[in-house]
């Protein structure tokens, strides 16, 4: 890493180089009094990567999110956010971060263009010619679909439009970096699918690297390039929903049956038992069904593994492709 | 252009804006018109009554009173409850996710605090003249002490609601605070001079920033002849410039230390327990 020299001119807020990841934890601990809530977390996230930091509620996800926005001191461990510890992060590195956390209440009486102007007055200083800033009022109201209700006050929106008010404060400074924790917490169907839109373009036209937590297994699938497991105090798993998915849910259930006997056989490879099943019995065979566990059955077998403290079979079970 | 100083002007319109919202809204406004109606009824009743020794209207020496004793509670409480309720509610940690943020925050704050504390001054005044005679005001020197025992007045007590608001994690738990602060308003010689209370009791009274407030005011609106209705028989400008300077030496001192811890702690957890406590009260 370069030193800079004090008197140097201040580096261009333009992102670490490819090779440098945006995010990087190593071994983070975190222990409140006698409870250790994170106890080794690491992981990486690259620019313009999304990625899900998924796990049950009080795995310690918002810990972590938290230490990485510099909300909250860590108790050991190497974290660096865009290159800078969390911790002695200045208001420069904060320039370059967007935080949206769970469930607000405030500016009740500001209205949404109002508001979004005020907050986006105070980035006006970090604008380089690559990026302007902040994100033009108009067009961010509009990107978050709130034009509507551009002038309304923020205690008449509905919990869905407070969310994508929430969404838009956080990235009206044009953040490298966006946090969302528990973005669509209380939303219904139709706002959530929304929502997964304004993050898909987020990371496809502004290529912003996204990191987002989440307790919804299917909203990290459908989200992320990536998915991060968090239980019992570590990354348990780390991958893409495809990786995870072929990984953990490996074994088939065959079930069938013959002459009026129901049989049930657990194998890796289904096709070939099959195959077998045929030659062997042929038209005696019937009610065939093969079932595959789900992502999120292994998820929640995963969790539960790990949650009654036998987390090291869990590791070793996915010990393969996790670091 | 340098971050502090669009984070500063951003506070500057943040506070206008808010000020605005106050004047939009009758709730706020009820709540900051109320307590002016009340006093007004108070001198009313008052105006035939006279201050001790002299012939003068007792509702004519209250009106500068309350104006002293208003800048002093509206500085101090406003400035402690908006904290406390801004805290709980999110609205700190926004400012804390913005860079430079927690600046423009509190400049915008103290904007709003202080403009509102003028607007409810004008509020009491006006009708206020029309009520009660004999008010002396005018000429550049009265006028002069006026702002200056204002803006005195805003600098030793708004740092002192930001200590308190900042103290206190819970806005339902204030009560500790605004008590004693009505208390010391009783024995400041806001409602009624304090030449007559127990000599220990004034000691108490001087020793805080409303009496010096109200007789700040009093020095500047009333005639000459009033001062010897005063301790000491005098308006003593020096001691009150001193008092009020000394609070805004101790707040200026203090509140960024305790702002800063108290910035430095928040986070989305914290806001969230403390409204997970909050919804447990009400249910």
């Amino acid at each position: 890493m370069t030193v800079l020299e004090e008197s140097s001119p201040p580096p261009e807020p333009v992102g670490p180089p490819d090779d440098q990841p945006v995010i990087d934890v190593r071994d983070l601990r975190m222990r409140y009094g006698s409870t250790d809530v994170l106890t080794g977390v690491t992981f990486a996230a690259h620019p313009g990567e999304v990625v899900a930091l998924l796990g049950p509620n009080g795995a310690g996800k918002t810990t972590t999110i938290e230490i990485l926005e510099g909300f909250r001191m860590r108790s050991a461990g190497e974290v660096r956010v865009l290159g800078v510890d969390p911790a002695r992060g200045d208001e420069r590195w904060r320039a370059r971060l967007g935080v949206v956390l769970q469930s607000w209440r405030d500016h009740a009486k500001w209205r949404v263009r109002e508001l979004l102007a005020h907050l986006g007055s105070y980035y006006l200083p970090y604008s380089t010619p690559q990026a302007s800033r902040p994100w033009d009022v108009d067009d961010l109201v509009d990107a978050v679909g709130l034009t509507p209700h551009a002038h309304k006050r923020v205690n008449q929106l509905s919990g869905g439009q407070r969310r994508r008010l929430d969404v838009a404060i956080g990235i009206v400074g044009r953040p490298e970096l966006l946090f969302l924790d528990e973005p669509t917490a209380g939303f219904d169907p139709e706002a959530r699918r929304e929502f997964h839109d304004l993050v898909h373009r987020l990371a496809d036209l502004e290529q912003t690297t996204i990191l987002l937590t989440t307790h919804d297994l299917d909203e990290a699938e459908k989200l992320a390039d990536r998915i991060l497991i968090l239980a019992g105090g570590s990354i348990i798993a780390d991958g893409s929903a495809e990786q995870l998915a072929r990984r953990i849910s490996a074994k088939a259930e065959v079930r069938w049956s013959r002459h009026g006997e129901r049989f049930v056989h657990s194998t890796t490879d289904a096709t070939r038992f099959v195959r077998d099943l045929f030659r062997q019995y042929g038209d005696d065979l019937e009610d065939l069904e093969i079932r595959r566990a789900t992502l999120e059955d292994t998820y929640m077998a995963l969790v539960r593994e790990v949650e009654s403290g036998r987390s090291g079979t869990a590791l070793r079970e996915l010990s393969g492709a996790d670091r | 252009m340098n971050p502090m100083l669009a984070a500063a002007r951003a506070g500057l319109v943040r506070g206008g804006i808010e000020v605005r919202h106050t004047l939009t809204n009758a709730q706020d406004l009820w709540n900051y018109l109320f307590p002016n109606l009340i006093f007004l009824v108070v001198m009313f009743f008052m105006r035939n009554a006279t201050v001790p020794g002299t012939t003068f209207s007792l509702g004519a020496r209250t009106l500068p009173s309350l104006l002293g004793g208003g800048v002093a509670f509206g500085a101090m409480v406003t400035m402690m409850m908006t904290l406390a309720l801004e805290r709980e509610d999110g609205t700190l940690l926004r400012a804390k996710a913005v860079p430079h943020g927690m600046l423009g925050y509190l400049i915008g704050k103290v904007v709003q605090v202080a403009g509102m504390t003028v607007v409810s001054s004008v509020v009491l005044v006006v009708p206020g003249m029309l009520l009660v005679d004999g008010l002396a005001p005018g000429g550049p020197v009265a006028g002069l002490t006026l702002l200056g025992v204002v803006l005195l007045g805003l600098v030793a007590c708004l740092p002192l609601g930001a200590i308190f608001g900042s103290l206190f994690e819970n806005p339902r738990n204030l009560g500790v605070i605004t008590l004693p602060i009505m208390g010391l308003v009783a024995i400041s010689g806001i409602f009624y001079p304090i030449n007559g209370f127990p000599t220990w009791l004034q000691w108490i009274g001087q020793a805080f920033p409303i009496y010096w407030l109200g007789l700040g005011m009093r020095s500047a609106l009333l005639p000459d002849e009033l001062a010897a209705a005063e301790i000491g028989g005098s308006w003593r400008h020096l001691e009150t410039f001193g008092m009020l300077g000394a609070w805004a030496v101790l707040g200026l001192l203090i509140a960024p230390v305790v702002l800063r811890r108290m910035a430095r702690r928040e986070s989305g957890s914290a806001v969230a327990a403390r409204r997970e406590k909050a919804m447990q009260r009400t249910t």
